[in-house]
């Protein structure tokens, strides 16, 4: 009796939260997915038809915004490897007992709500703002000169708000890296450099992947920081996902690019799932 | 292969350089950390600045000079204020539910094998990395099939949903490092499994219980994308930002936003203070 209990144990701790999952998570996808091959209108409801040419009328209509969604979300993953891995490295080697304080003053961010720090910054950016201002009436630059509106202002908004996803990741990678491991490339004779390169890089690989997913898919998918920062040249994808589902209320053809998005993100994801294992992202969730 | 491959060398540094060459580089490394720091602060900055502005227009955008004023009138907004109120509760209710049910989930996977956990597993982390945008569609094509209406309801739904994941993969961390002898004198002690649990191994876990209630908090309360798709008529805080941007926000944002995150920098230092205390006294 107790041994069957003890067997069940598992089963009876997963299940209400299991559940939830499959309630809230896997069967709206799949709601989705039919709702995406439907035929009709909000008023006279819609029927499903295997309507495929939801996904070809998406594509068609909408491949510019998603193709400049996928730019704007690599140009950000590269600019945020380039800010996040010296500061990483710098807190992981270097960080001493203040780590966790350096840590903290990059998390500084998350505590102020998302779309108002978005909006802060363009407070910041804004042609009286205080930036643009003291410019413009020095002559600097020329009147005609915007910042917001461009696609600059938008990848800015992107990577800041990204910042400590790739951050982080790559941090939890170097503080892993027994030092040990780098005195004895030193030992044998490789120059700082070639140290860091054969040694430390490869190392800090894992972690850079994790920040690449961690930061990648949700820039791909964002639509605050372009309506916010943008203007309508720089539209992405998740703006005309968005107004379509709740301003237009075209569901078939909203859940039809939906499933475009999420297929091309989750190729990346199941793939990096399937080479490095869920392990590190688990573990940055998990901080 | 010197000695100092062998035992783990005190110093921190793990590449020895020239003097010289390590100084600069360090304080190059160092001062890019910081000046990446003070960029991340400086919205932060002027959303605390905005809430000391003295403005008397419409718009909250150019400094006209300081003034508490709005500190005092920070209520006086009612839709403001309901939605800040509507945000509070549904945190409240979805931190504490995903708290419960994602402790269940993440004990399970801590302590237990068994079948299924694989695939546990793999859900877990699909809700963690799927974006927030994919996540609100397709509740919203959950409800709108279903004919469900929206409301505070379906936002506490949703919120707990993304909330699970983050609370298991807290709990769980913390499971596996339990030390499990201290369990087991517990069971030599006589007590039950049932007692062993409450008596020893749940007042173990508790602070991984409650950094997850804290993160499931800040998630919803913060939590913009996905509430914009379930949320139908209702408002939260959020929402009621991003509906105002248009028409410029009033000064009374700025406020709440500065409280929200004091209150939020506050709780984070004093936890971290006390599980380090915490730690000194073991």
């Amino acid at each position: 009796m107790n041994r069957v209990k003890r067997q069940l144990a598992p089963y009876f701790l997963v299940l209400p939260g299991g559940l939830w999952l499959l309630l809230f998570f896997a069967i709206p996808m799949i709601a989705m997915l039919s709702l995406s091959l439907q035929q009709g209108d909000v008023v006279y409801g819609y029927r499903f038809t295997f309507h495929w040419q939801n996904y070809t009328d998406a594509i068609d209509g909408y491949h510019t915004q998603l193709i400049r969604s996928l730019i704007y979300a690599a140009v950000g993953t590269i600019l945020l490897i380039a800010l996040a891995f010296p500061v990483a490295y710098w807190i992981a080697f270097y960080g001493g007992r203040r780590k966790p304080t350096y840590l903290f003053l990059l998390l500084l961010p998350f505590f102020v709500s998302f779309v108002l720090r978005t909006i802060s910054w363009r407070q910041i950016l804004t042609d009286e703002g205080p930036v643009l201002h003291p410019l413009k009436q020095l002559g600097l630059v020329p009147d005609s000169y915007h910042l917001l509106g461009t696609p600059e202002a938008v990848i800015g908004g992107l990577v800041y708000n990204f910042l400590p996803f790739m951050v982080l990741p790559i941090y939890v990678a170097l503080e892993r890296i027994d030092p040990r491991v780098v005195e004895a490339a030193r030992d044998l004779y490789a120059n700082p450099a070639l140290a860091f390169r054969k040694v430390i890089l490869p190392l800090a690989l894992p972690g850079v992947f994790a920040g690449v997913l961690m930061s990648f898919v949700p820039m791909a998918s964002d639509y605050v920081n372009s309506e916010v920062l943008g203007s309508s040249s720089t539209t992405m994808i998740g703006q005309v996902i968005q107004s379509k589902y709740l301003v237009t209320s075209d569901y078939p053809t909203a859940a039809a690019l939906s499933f475009i998005l999420m297929a091309v993100l989750l190729i990346g994801i199941f793939a990096y799932a399937r080479a490095l294992g869920t392990e590190d992202v688990m573990k940055v969730a998990a901080r | 292969m010197s000695v100092s491959t062998l035992q783990r060398p005190p110093v921190e540094q793990p590449v020895r350089t020239g003097r010289r060459r390590r100084f600069t580089g360090q304080s190059m490394l160092f001062l890019y950390t910081w000046l990446v720091i003070i960029w991340l602060v400086i919205p932060i900055f002027v959303m605390i600045a905005f809430a000391f502005n003295d403005t008397h227009g419409r718009y909250n955008q150019s400094w006209e000079g300081f003034t508490f004023k709005w500190w005092g009138k920070v209520f006086e907004i009612e839709d403001l204020t309901k939605a800040l109120w509507t945000s509070l509760i549904i945190a409240v209710i979805s931190s504490l539910v995903s708290a419960a049910m994602g402790t269940g989930i993440g004990y399970a996977l801590g302590r237990y094998r068994f079948r299924g956990s694989g695939t546990l597993n793999v859900v877990m982390f699909s809700t963690i990395s799927s974006p927030e945008l994919i996540m609100g569609a397709s509740l919203l094509s959950l409800f709108v099939s279903a004919n469900l209406g929206l409301g505070a309801v379906t936002i506490t739904i949703a919120h707990i949903m993304f909330s699970i994941s983050f609370v298991a993969a807290i709990v769980r961390a913390r499971v596996v490092t339990l030390d499990r002898s201290i369990e087991e004198a517990a069971a030599d002690l006589g007590a039950t499994p049932w007692t062993t649990f409450w008596k020893v191994t749940f007042p173990l876990i508790l602070p991984a219980v409650f950094s997850g209630i804290l993160l499931a908090f800040a998630l919803s309360i913060d939590d913009f994308v996905v509430t914009n798709f379930t949320a139908g008529s209702v408002t939260t805080f959020p929402l009621w930002i991003w509906g105002s941007t248009r028409v410029g926000l009033p000064p009374q944002v700025n406020v709440m936003g500065t409280m929200i995150f004091a209150a939020g920098v506050l709780i984070a230092v004093v936890t971290n203070i006390r599980s380090r205390q915490g730690k000194r006294d073991r």
